[in-house]
């Protein structure tokens, strides 16, 4: 590693307590679990961090499970920030309430990154082309934010403020992600160079029901929440309408894997492809 | 730290953030565990810990910690089906230049016996290789998996 990795530290808490004390201590920590985007920074010498604390070791993050955060609230479906990719692949909780992130976590990296990369961490990390941040959009899921002191949720159309940027402070940790009953069918579809490990041109996730939901990754500085599409849709627009609408509600670049022309025409595709196969 | 490599229990001081694949190539002169891409696109630096296969340039050295590591050298020793790939990797043609091969086993050691060629896809989708366009080295695993191709080993022995 360029950085030399001896010139880095790190700190290794044995509970989520200790560990969100040390954070509260020094917010300057950068949290890690699985490392599979962490690592790549560090040895390309693309990731400035020198301090680290990591969270692989707390297990009480990696459940599973129905949760009622409110006595009058139905059932959520709880899925620790620690949950790696198979964890969710291999639930049969996650295959029956949100087939489409299970769809989505096949399609991430090979089983290798599968077996390391934490959900926690694809929301944490922020990116773009980050795979289950649509999924997450589409299905209205809230992001539990725990600090020394106190917990609160964040709407995931909330929680992403611009370009790998977020509302958590540097002293919180995600600890788990909350997604509510998903009413109608969940349809998920990730474009890339190829068929595995590849990173995303363009991906969408989408929810036909009463309410229609779309969310597109890869396409603005955030994931996008494609709320105009999704409302003309609801309300028996046209698909051709609907497109249209899509059109303004993206604003996909020109980049190293893919063109702004490109990503704009499969958007539209997809949204063809969605209405079509959720008939 | 204490980590179990290829069976042996060692003790090795090392920096908590090094990557696991130096550890193994630098500390423990293990070189059969190979750097392709260092970002977790190739898996030419596949191992297994606890029996799980995992990018080791992707992996920090503390995570080691109390685990069983297993490399290609310990592979055999490890684990029946290992013997049974590597000699199916030679008869099918399945490794050309050499350097996936490694991690392309490793990555398949984790299948159950009459794995599908799709179960053998899913398993080997993080491993590349530039040379033999994949098939021969799905036939490999296919042959090493199949229990037709065990009955035939023992009637040559």
């Amino acid at each position: 590693m360029p950085a030399g990795a001896s010139a880095l530290s790190l700190a290794r808490p044995r509970t989520l307590k200790a560990a969100l004390a040390l954070l509260a201590e020094d917010p300057e920590l950068m949290p890690i679990a699985g490392c599979t985007d962490v690592f790549v920074g560090l040895h390309f010498g693309t990731s400035g961090q020198r301090r680290f604390i990591d969270l692989w070791g707390l297990d009480e993050l990696r459940g599973i499970a129905l949760v009622r955060p409110e006595p009058s609230e139905a059932p959520v479906l709880r899925i620790g920030a620690l949950a790696t990719y198979t964890d969710i692949i291999a639930s049969a909780l996650v295959r029956r309430r949100l087939p489409m992130l299970v769809a989505a976590a096949r399609e991430i990296g090979g089983a290798q990154i599968q077996n390391r990369g934490t959900l926690g961490g694809n929301v944490a990390n922020a990116s773009p082309a980050g795979d289950t941040l649509p999924v997450l959009a589409a299905a209205n899921a809230r992001i539990v934010l725990r600090s020394a002191g106190a917990e609160r949720r964040v709407a995931m159309g909330e929680y992403y403020t611009g370009y790998r940027t977020s509302v958590r402070q540097a002293h919180e940790l995600i600890t788990a992600v909350e997604i509510p009953p998903v009413a109608g069918r969940q349809w998920w579809r990730k474009v890339g160079t190829r068929k595995a490990q590849a990173i995303s041109k363009i991906m969408m996730a989408g929810v036909r029901g009463p309410v229609v939901r779309i969310a597109i990754g890869s396409v603005a500085p955030t994931v996008v929440v494609a709320d105009k599409t999704a409302r003309c849709l609801s309300a028996g627009g046209t698909l051709a309408e609907a497109q249209a609408l899509l059109g303004d509600e993206i604003t996909p670049i020109d980049d190293v894997r893919s063109t702004r022309e490109y990503r704009h025409q499969v958007a539209q595709n997809l949204l063809a492809q969605f209405w079509r196969e959720t008939e | 730290m204490i980590v179990t490599i290829n069976g042996k229990r060692r003790r090795l001081d090392v920096a908590p953030m090094r990557r696991l694949l130096d550890v193994l190539r630098e500390d423990c002169g293990l070189t059969g565990t190979k750097e392709g891409c260092g970002e977790g696109e190739c898996g030419a630096c596949t191992v297994l810990m606890d029996g799980v296969a995992v990018d080791s340039c992707l992996v920090p050295a503390a995570h080691a910690e109390g685990r069983a590591v297993v490399t290609i050298e310990g592979a055999a020793a490890a684990k029946r089906s290992a013997r049974a790939l590597q000699h199916a990797f030679v008869e099918h043609g399945g490794a050309q230049c050499g350097i996936c091969t490694p991690g392309m086993i490793m990555a398949a050691l984790p299948l159950k016996a009459r794995s599908s060629r799709d179960q053998i896809k899913t398993a080997l989708a993080g491993n590349l290789c530039r040379c033999t366009g994949y098939i021969a080295i799905f036939q490999s695993v296919e042959a090493a998996l199949s229990p037709a191709r065990k009955g035939a080993r023992a009637r040559r022995r």
